[in-house]
């Protein structure tokens, strides 16, 4: 299996790999109630319309800002909150058809670790018995059975097996997510949503966590939906890597391929603004104006098109479709539909050409 | 070498304690640092290390279990630690020193209007009747680049990229000189925090004051930075300029975790510290770092001195005495 992962890794076109996971137009729109009776006057529209799959044995990275929907998909995919509409296959059944019994057995095979290692384990539970919970419910093991698999997998995440019987409060927030990670193990499960897994961690133990993720990856052959905001520590951990934007896939493609050309302006802006760490480096930035617009009312077209430099009417009332542009990158501009090589490039140049100097001037700093 | 600013404010030896059940914390532990006219100086470390009970020690913003609290802190040629509170309160705070408070996206108040919010520090501490202080209040918002009509919206209908802009404009309204930034952009976007970087470079070039900017974000504090301290369990380990910092810091704990931040399209894996930062309780004898430190020796039991390298850079570490 290790060997199976390094090897596709490498390969520039990924042979045929088995899909684990298959996401098909899923929907995922929040009511938003008001009033008396409270009634539902709008819905926010979190998740709109995303496609992607899988494969087995690969992570998945998910950025984009705060509110643009990448949270929702993971939880939409593990069934923890309902979808609006569309499916999610694994194992060739959509588990939105599953009927509970069914989605127990399922969710033995799908777990998630949690953004905030200090609210996501109970305060009142000794460690040893949160990591054995999923155990006892989705198991008939013996607890003398349970308290081995909790040992095993506490020193899996560098942990001791006295640290079994400790309160979450005892740890700190470094140890606290590998708990979560050994809690998200026990189950030996196939897939697991990372949703924002070192967010909340100082920059110097993220790698530690990272590195745990990594080696349990090659050792058990799991595969990740890893979500993060952080485009670095996504480039350092995923084989593909998928762009939103409120709540609609801009851009997917393996991340050598995404990061060395990223072709949706968003996903350029996006990079440009990642900070470097030298101050003697000069670069020039993609300056976005404005703010996320509000998914109750989300733009008309693409939804990009209020903030990206290079808009043009066509773009305000037509919805561009996510194409592949070759070797697996795909992205949603009508640039690029148009077909010249390096028109959706953020460039002094386009921006001047099509909006003028003064604004390439202001946005290009 | 280019000629240098002149000395705003200078640190010396500052301590905060604080009074628990258990015990005296040790936040701030002996802390000097300097920071010169229209630069930026930069304090680095993880949670805990201090770095935010520094900002409430220079400010004297102490809370009810504040213990020892002694050292000197220079604004230029006066020793403000002497003052009393109350000519404190009515001299230094928010005239002469102001602070854009950590998650200050929240901390505005909800039931006042930003305009009003902006100003009152020019009301309060620079005697402006209230028709003055709007004037300045718009301005200032106008500077950092808030739309006017915002002046009568609450804090709520705002964006967290604009509140942050309005806090930010709050600590300018009265034209201090040093502005203490405590995690400014930690709670934003990547996109956001980009354009308040930029923002709060333009405004270091445009007004003559100068920052004191609290991070754990190296990759983004390098873009302000003129000088840089890192602070670890209570002390400083490193003060340098910027630029020799960022391209090769000294301290061995300044190296880990340079080496901890990911870059982008490189192969290099980020690495880790391991273990965890002592308590500030009961701090260790010696070197604060030697348990996490990979080039540890028999005299990091001694507490090391500070030591001058490259001509003007302090290093608090055995290696390089």
């Amino acid at each position: 299996m290790a060997d199976e992962l390094n090897q596709t890794a490498v390969v520039e076109a990924p042979t045929e790999r088995k899909k684990l996971i298959e996401v098909n137009n899923l929907v995922k729109y929040f009511p938003v109630r008001s009033g008396l009776m409270r009634r539902v006057n709008a819905w926010v529209q979190a998740v709109d319309d995303v496609s992607f799959f899988i494969n087995e044995g690969e992570t998945l990275g998910l950025v984009g800002e705060s509110g643009c929907g990448k949270t929702t998909v993971g939880r939409t995919i593990l069934r923890l909150i309902p979808a609006t509409s569309g499916e999610v296959v694994m194992n060739g059944k959509n588990i939105f058809d599953l009927n509970a019994t069914e989605l127990k057995k399922m969710r033995a095979d799908m777990q998630i670790i949690f953004q905030d290692p200090y609210s996501s384990l109970d305060p009142r539970l000794p460690i040893g018995e949160s990591i054995s919970e999923g155990l006892r419910v989705h198991t008939n093991k013996s607890a003398r059975e349970r308290y081995d698999i909790v040992v095993e997998m506490l020193t899996r995440v560098g942990m001791r097996a006295e640290h079994a019987r400790r309160y979450p409060h005892e740890f700190s927030g470094g140890q606290r997510q590998r708990i979560g990670i050994a809690r998200a193990l026990a189950l030996k499960p196939k897939f697991i949503v990372c949703d924002e897994p070192v967010s909340a961690l100082d920059v110097s133990i993220q790698a530690q966590v990272l590195n745990i993720l990594h080696e349990l990856q090659r050792d058990f052959g799991l595969t990740y939906l890893f979500i993060a905001h952080n485009l670095s520590v996504v480039e350092h951990f995923s084989e593909r890597v998928g762009v939103m934007y409120l709540g609609k896939m801009m851009e997917m493609a393996p991340r050598d391929l995404l990061y060395s050309d990223p072709l949706h302006p968003y996903t350029q802006a996006l990079m440009s603004a990642i900070p470097v760490p030298d101050p003697t480096a000069k670069r020039q930035r993609v300056i976005l104006e404005g703010d996320v617009p509000s998914p109750l009312r989300p733009p008309s077209g693409c939804r990009f098109h209020t903030r990206c430099p290079i808009a043009f009417d066509r773009c305000s009332k037509e919805e561009p479709v996510l194409r592949d542009y070759g070797g697996g990158h795909y992205a949603a501009c009508h640039w690029l539909e148009m077909g010249e090589s390096g028109a959706s490039k953020l460039t002094p140049e386009n921006i001047a050409a099509r909006k003028g100097r003064d604004i390439a001037q202001k946005v290009i700093r | 070498m280019e000629q240098q600013n002149e000395l705003v404010l200078k640190v010396r030896n500052l301590r905060l304690y604080f009074n628990t059940h258990s015990g005296p914390v040790q936040a701030v532990d002996g802390v000097d640092f300097d920071l010169r006219k229209n630069e930026a100086t930069v304090i680095i470390g993880e949670s805990g290390c201090g770095k935010s009970s520094l900002a409430k020690a220079i400010l004297r913003l102490l809370p009810r279990n504040a213990g020892t609290y002694d050292g000197e802190v220079w604004l230029h040629d006066k020793n403000i630690m002497k003052l009393d509170d109350e000519s404190f309160r009515k001299e230094i705070r928010w005239k002469r020193i102001s602070m854009v408070p950590q998650a200050a996206m929240n901390a505005l108040n909800p039931v006042l209007k930003i305009g009003t919010q902006v100003a009152e520090p020019a009301m309060v501490h620079m005697n402006m009747n209230e028709e003055e202080a709007t004037k300045a209040a718009v301005r200032m918002l106008e500077h950092v680049g808030v739309p006017v009509d915002f002046l009568h919206r609450y804090s709520f209908e705002l964006s967290g990229g604009m509140r942050q802009r309005s806090a930010l404009a709050m600590a300018l309204v009265t034209l201090p000189d040093v502005v203490i930034l405590d995690e400014p952009t930690s709670a934003l976007d990547v996109l956001t925090q980009a354009s308040i970087m930029n923002l709060m470079k333009r405004m270091k070039k445009e007004l003559e004051t100068s920052f004191i900017l609290i991070t754990h974000d190296i990759a983004t504090s390098s873009e302000l930075a003129d000088n840089v301290a890192v602070m670890y369990a209570g002390q400083v380990v490193e003060v340098s300029d910027a630029r020799r910092f960022f391209t090769k810091p000294l301290h061995p704990y300044s190296h880990a975790l340079m080496a901890s931040v990911p870059r982008l399209r490189e192969t290099i894996e980020p690495e880790f510290i391991t273990g965890q930062p002592p308590s500030l309780l009961n701090p260790p004898t010696g070197c604060r770092f030697k348990d996490r430190c990979p080039k540890r020796f028999e005299k990091c039991d001694e507490e090391p001195p500070t030591v001058l390298v490259d001509g003007d850079r302090k290093v608090k570490c055995w290696l390089y005495v």
